[in-house]
């Protein structure tokens, strides 16, 4: 039980698994799937279509995050990439050709790369945080965007394009094939061959992974530029869509809900370890609780509420190094005759929820407890550690 | 240390030279003087009293924010919620007024509740180990939810005593003041005070130059940390009720990104996001570059609101590049 609850997969699982109950509990037929002219329907395929752009853009952050970098610019490539497929689409003579739309996803994931190339150019050469080179990006890009759509939104009809989308191929619609797909691909290179491993020494250590002999440099544009390429796709899923160029909305906060995902799948934004499969779980997390809150009849707007409750809860309950803390604060008092105090660190400990927490099955108010519980115990003791 | 090495060797021509610390401000307000001759020239009625008071009448909200984001980025952290709080306090403004609450007691409650949230991300940032960037994340999120519950929709605000508050107004010769405006400059104030004359201020910079070191020198790296975000959120229901004021709304969406608006006036205002050097009067200079940048759009006339953002990501890049080169001849 102790090793099942130490797996990092477990708190965005346990997360998932309370919402499609709660979600069942609301609507009994939450999790069925019909298959009606050889296509599935339902929520869950519904979920993952709508999860498809930010699963491809969790995919290259979890990457960049792991060399301890962020891209905080994704959310304006995806505007930039399908404001420029689009415009390419609508400014041709036959927007329904298959080879205008393999042109202008071309030109789409083109730019895109440039834009990753650009973010990667400002952190590896330049040596610019990455927090602020790709602020540079993101504050810009949503301008560029609206530059190329000239302020409008600029709606399509090609169906081809649509189809990037929404056309079914082999009984799942073609986005779900796609970012899935690409997941796949990216994760097995990662893990099948030594390119993640040298990622996360990159991220733990850029300057002794240099010395060890490994392209630190390269490898960490290479991922910037990656994720670039990624967004951009993930601009095409979006204005596939709605098959309007929204350069003001489209991905708008996409940057954010990726960095939760990774974060709730147990990435730590410090770099350095990562993993594939607690991002693809986060997204999940995050797609299900979009669609939840529709389903239990709450007004869409009060989605970030529970959002922030969901990460705050796994962040808190995840995090290795609140375990450390308590461990290490244990250590250091038992030698100390005083037992009010060492009675207070274990009960700081459960709120810090090792064993059982109260996350599981009230995340709400497991959030506000854990929170409230430790201030008063952990925070003297910081300061007597500093003072002494 | 090598400052003071320096201009005694170099006697007066070194001293005239100015530190190293104040090159980046120096740019920004270079850069300022440039954007207002450009304007100048360009356009009559430019350089005129009332464009002035109203560069500090329509961003006074977003000085208080940058005050408060200052703080936090000079510890090398980052508080990402401020435009939500800023929203929430105009909404906690609003909807308790329209109940009929006192002003007397509205305006501390909304600013009280930006100090809890800032408590908030404090406590989760340095008890729980947890980073700025996440904490204060999930900080825009839940006020940005918390929003709706409170009021889904626009809420006027029509109390007498408030519209008297936000309408009050000074000339001085021709530069028009209002309170929003008096309040915002208080908050600079008393942001450069604390941070310059105080202990407190002294440990956030201490803390940005280098946390495990101001830990050995004794200070009270805990304590400061966590203030300093409540010192941010603080600052930014301030911001929500000076937006309110000039706005006499409370509304959910108000300040959407305007976190970011905060962190690019900080940066161009020459604060390291590394954390231990800038200046709130940096910042000052920041919010005002980037509502110059708004000015002379608007009298270019065309209202395209993404030449904005295209030019504040290249003064960005700019000012980003630049500190980065003095850092690299500092070490």
């Amino acid at each position: 039980m102790r090793q099942a609850l130490r797996h990092h997969l477990f708190w965005p699982v346990a997360a998932l698994v309370v919402l499609v109950v709660a979600n069942t509990i609301a609507k009994p037929s939450f999790l069925s799937v019909t298959v009606t002219d050889g296509h599935l329907f339902g929520a869950p395929v519904d979920i993952l279509r709508a999860a498809a752009p930010l699963l491809l853009i969790a995919l290259g952050m979890t990457l960049v995050i792991a060399t301890r970098g962020i891209d905080l610019s994704v959310g304006a490539v995806v505007a930039v990439s399908g404001a420029v497929a689009l415009e390419y689409i609508s400014a041709s003579s036959d927007p329904g050709s298959p080879v205008t739309v393999l042109v202008a996803v071309g030109i789409a994931l083109g730019l895109s790369l440039l834009l990753g190339l650009w973010n990667g150019f400002l952190v590896t050469v330049l040596g610019i945080q990455p927090i602020i080179a790709t602020l540079i990006l993101m504050t810009a890009g949503r301008g560029v965007a609206m530059l190329i759509t000239g302020g409008f939104i600029t709606t399509v009809t090609s169906e081809p394009y649509k189809g990037l989308n929404s056309g079914f191929f082999l009984g799942l619609p073609a986005a779900i094939w796609i970012a899935v797909g690409l997941f796949v691909v990216v994760a097995v290179t990662v893990r099948r061959t030594a390119l993640g491993m040298l990622l996360e020494a990159t991220g733990i250590n850029p300057a002794a992974s240099r010395l060890a002999g490994v392209r630190s440099r390269t490898l960490t544009w290479t991922v910037y530029a990656a994720c670039g390429l990624l967004a951009g796709l993930a601009g095409i899923l979006v204005s596939a869509d709605t098959m309007a160029a929204d350069a003001n909305n489209a991905g708008i906060f996409i940057e954010l809900d990726a960095i939760l995902a990774v974060v709730i799948g147990g990435t730590a934004l410090s770099g350095g370890k990562f993993n594939l499969s607690g991002t693809f779980a986060g997204v999940l997390v995050i797609a299900t609780l979009e669609r939840t809150v529709t389903v239990l009849g709450i007004s869409p707007h009060v989605t970030p509420l529970f959002m922030a409750l969901v990460v705050v809860t796994v962040t808190l309950l995840q995090s290795p190094r609140v375990r450390e803390r308590f461990a290490v604060a244990a250590i250091r008092r038992r030698p100390v005759p005083d037992g009010g105090r060492g009675e207070a660190v274990e009960m700081s400990d459960d709120g810090a929820g090792a064993p059982d927490g109260p996350g599981a099955d009230a995340p709400v108010s497991g959030a506000g407890l854990a929170v409230s519980d430790a201030e008063p115990s952990a925070a003297p003791d910081d300061e007597k550690e500093i003072t002494r | 240390m090598t400052t003071t090495t320096e201009r005694v060797a170099g006697g007066w021509v070194a001293a005239l030279r100015p530190d190293r610390r104040y090159l980046p401000v120096l740019g920004t307000l270079a850069v300022l003087a440039l954007m207002l001759v450009i304007g100048g020239t360009r356009y009559d009625n430019f350089l005129t009293p009332i464009v002035y008071s109203n560069l500090f009448i329509n961003n006074a909200h977003l000085i208080a924010l940058a005050v408060g984001m200052t703080f936090v980025i000079l510890t090398g952290g980052i508080d990402l919620s401020v435009g939500s709080v800023l929203a929430l306090s105009t909404v906690i403004i609003a909807s308790l007024l329209q109940a009929g609450w006192p002003v007397a007691v509205v305006l501390p409650v909304a600013v009280l509740t930006g100090s809890l949230i800032g408590l908030a991300h404090g406590v989760m940032i340095q008890v729980f180990g947890v980073q700025p960037f996440v904490a204060t994340l999930a900080g825009m999120f839940f006020a940005r939810g918390l929003c709706f519950v409170v009021a889904p929709e626009s809420i006027p605000i029509d109390d007498p005593a408030f519209t008297a508050l936000a309408g009050w107004d000074s000339w001085m010769g021709h530069f028009r003041t209002t309170a929003a405006v008096v309040i915002a400059l208080a908050v600079v104030a008393v942001g450069f005070l604390v941070l310059h004359y105080t202990r407190f201020g002294r440990t956030v910079y201490a803390i940005g130059g280098g946390e495990h070191s101001a830990m050995l020198m004794g200070l009270a790296v805990s304590r400061t940390k966590v203030l300093a975000y409540v010192v941010s959120g603080t600052c930014a229901a301030l911001g929500g009720m000076l937006f309110a004021m000039g706005n006499r709304s409370g509304y959910a969406l108000n300040g959407v990104a305007m976190e970011l608006d905060a962190i690019a006036a900080v940066v161009i205002g020459g604060t390291l996001l590394t954390g231990g050097t800038g200046f709130v009067l940096g910042s000052l200079l920041g919010v005002l570059t980037l509502g110059t940048i708004q000015t002379v759009i608007q009298f270019e006339g065309n209202l395209s609101s993404w030449w904005t953002k295209i030019v504040i990501g290249v003064l960005l890049l700019i000012f980003v590049v630049l500190q980065r080169a003095l850092s690299l001849r500092k070490t």
